[in-house]
């Protein structure tokens, strides 16, 4: 039994290490919208590796990837606000997957942990990738970080000082959609974008430069891992929200604090 | 004659069917300071924008000195407040060697600022931040896009002052976009006036005097206004050409 603990304990803070710093990056950037709509269609990439019979993580990061795409690509035609835009795309892609697996009688899926998270039934196979996946998005990260702060601050003149823009913003992109594919299964799809931006914001009010916001980020990330599975352990609360809540907390608490 | 940094000839560039530059040529000098002026949707951003390689023209030509280095100051930095960086941290990231970014601070006057998160600076400061950044690459050609916006008025002297101060330190050309043609007069060698297509062009020095620079560009007190030679129908085509005596375009140094 204290192994359900264990592993799900290992899966949050192996998620919680990766969201601090993205998450950082997704409120710099403005793209909690983004994130979102991201997390929604992933539902669709379970649908489909279900329908296709593969692997669910790879399916998603692809259809993440396919998504934020379509997202570039419809932004540039600036015929509609880009949060109208992702209005469109997250709900429609989400209702796609919840009807493509309803049309699948096939299959029986647990739409709730789909949706919220299913932190304590995790595998250890599911641990090692998140922490396979987890370790590649920070690497990534690290590597990148200069040109992400720079494009973060300003695209053009980055890109004027030699930054390769639309390859640091593609593989920005690449980390959001490889996190989501494994935080799906601690936060679920509709919880996701919690866990990236809140452990940010309070980490904000503590940092004095973008490293130290990304690793208070992190920081306050496990913490609410912690709080959430031990209300989930004692007194029973589904573990996703209960996370995401106690992040909330967390967030509320720091408030307090004088600048 | 000295080899142009930059060379457009006959520059054309459409958004969505509408022309925002027609026909422009444009020389960039070393050494030579340059002022683009003119109403607002002008172009003026958007050949910046060809200069710095961001934007590909629709037709024309455009020759870049294999040696050109640029430095270039954004029109503004719209920075979120949730980030936590200071000035050293935002001139590191354009070098990394701390000796020279505080140079580069003391040459626009802020290196006092050095530890002041970024979004605590004023209008003034930022800007003079964003110039230390761009003068951080050595460049031989500066371009500078409306470098006094959210400055008040003395400042904005001051700052193209230290504009002029620059060009001869660094021995570099300038690009830049100004609204106001009163104060860049001093600090520039050529006047561009822009407005989808080139209206007119020349020294500032020789024409300053002149009443017909006076007609065309509006009397000092007024504000800038702009007045052309010709005429645009609602599209920005011209229309009509009165032939005024060009003494301005008489002393252009494009050949």
């Amino acid at each position: 039994m204290i192994e359900v603990l264990l592993y799900a304990l290992l899966a949050g803070l192996g998620v919680a290490i990766v969201t601090g710093p993205l998450g950082a990056f997704i409120v710099w950037r403005r793209m909690a919208y983004f994130g979102d709509t991201l997390a929604h269609s992933s539902l669709l990439g379970v649908a489909l590796a279900l329908f296709f019979s593969i692997n669910p993580t790879i399916a998603v990061v692809l259809i993440c990837l396919i998504l934020a795409v379509i997202l570039v690509a419809l932004q540039q035609q600036q015929t509609l606000a880009s949060d109208t835009l992702l209005g469109i795309l997250s709900h429609t892609s989400l209702a796609i997957g919840l009807v493509a697996m309803a049309l699948m009688p096939s299959v029986r899926v647990d739409l709730l942990s789909l949706l919220f998270g299913d932190l304590l039934t995790v595998t250890i196979r599911d641990v090692a990738t998140i922490y396979i996946v987890g370790a590649i998005a920070v690497a990534l990260m690290i590597f990148l970080w200069k040109p992400l702060l720079a494009i973060t601050i300003h695209e053009e003149l980055a890109r004027v000082e030699g930054v390769p823009v639309t390859a640091v913003r593609t593989a920005l992109m690449l980390i959001i959609a490889l996190e989501i594919a494994i935080a799906m299964k601690v936060v679920g799809v509709l919880l996701i974008t919690a866990l990236l931006v809140i452990p940010a914001a309070t980490a904000r009010r503590f940092s004095h430069t973008p490293e130290q916001m990304a690793i208070f980020a992190s920081v306050a990330g496990c913490l609410a891992v912690l709080m959430g599975l031990c209300a989930s352990w004692f007194i029973d609360t589904p573990a996703g929200p209960s996370i995401v809540l106690s992040a909330g907390i967390l967030f509320v608490a720091a408030l307090l604090k004088r600048e | 004659m000295k080899q142009a940094l930059v060379e457009l000839h006959n520059i054309g560039k459409a958004f969505r069917g509408n022309d925002v530059l027609t026909g422009v040529d444009l020389k960039v000098l070393p050494g030579q300071i340059i002022t683009l002026i003119g109403p607002n949707g002008a172009g003026k951003t958007t050949l910046v924008k060809i200069v710095l390689g961001l934007l590909k023209p629709d037709c024309g030509q455009l020759q870049v000195d294999p040696q050109l280095r640029i430095g270039y100051m954004p029109q503004k930095l719209q920075l979120d407040p949730t980030l936590p960086i200071t000035l050293k941290r935002f001139l590191a990231l354009a070098e990394s060697n701390h000796a020279l970014c505080l140079s580069a601070l003391r040459e626009v006057g802020i290196e006092r600022l050095i530890d002041q998160p970024l979004q605590s600076l004023s209008g003034g400061e930022l800007q003079r931040a964003l110039l230390a950044r761009s003068i951080l690459r050595k460049p031989n050609l500066l371009v500078l896009d409306e470098p006094v916006q959210g400055v008040d008025v003395a400042g904005q002297e001051s700052l193209y002052r230290l504009i002029s101060q620059l060009r001869d330190r660094l021995n570099c050309a300038v690009l830049m976009v100004s609204h106001d043609l009163h104060l860049v007069m001093s600090a520039t060698d050529e006047v561009i006036c822009l407005n989808q297509h080139i209206c007119c062009h020349g020294h500032p020095d020789q024409v300053s005097s002149n009443p017909a620079f006076i007609e065309l560009f509006g009397s000092k007190t007024a504000p800038y206004t702009h007045h052309h030679n010709h005429r645009h129908n609602l599209h920005g085509d011209v229309i009509d050409s009165k032939n005024l005596p060009d003494q301005h375009s008489g002393e252009c140094r494009h050949d």
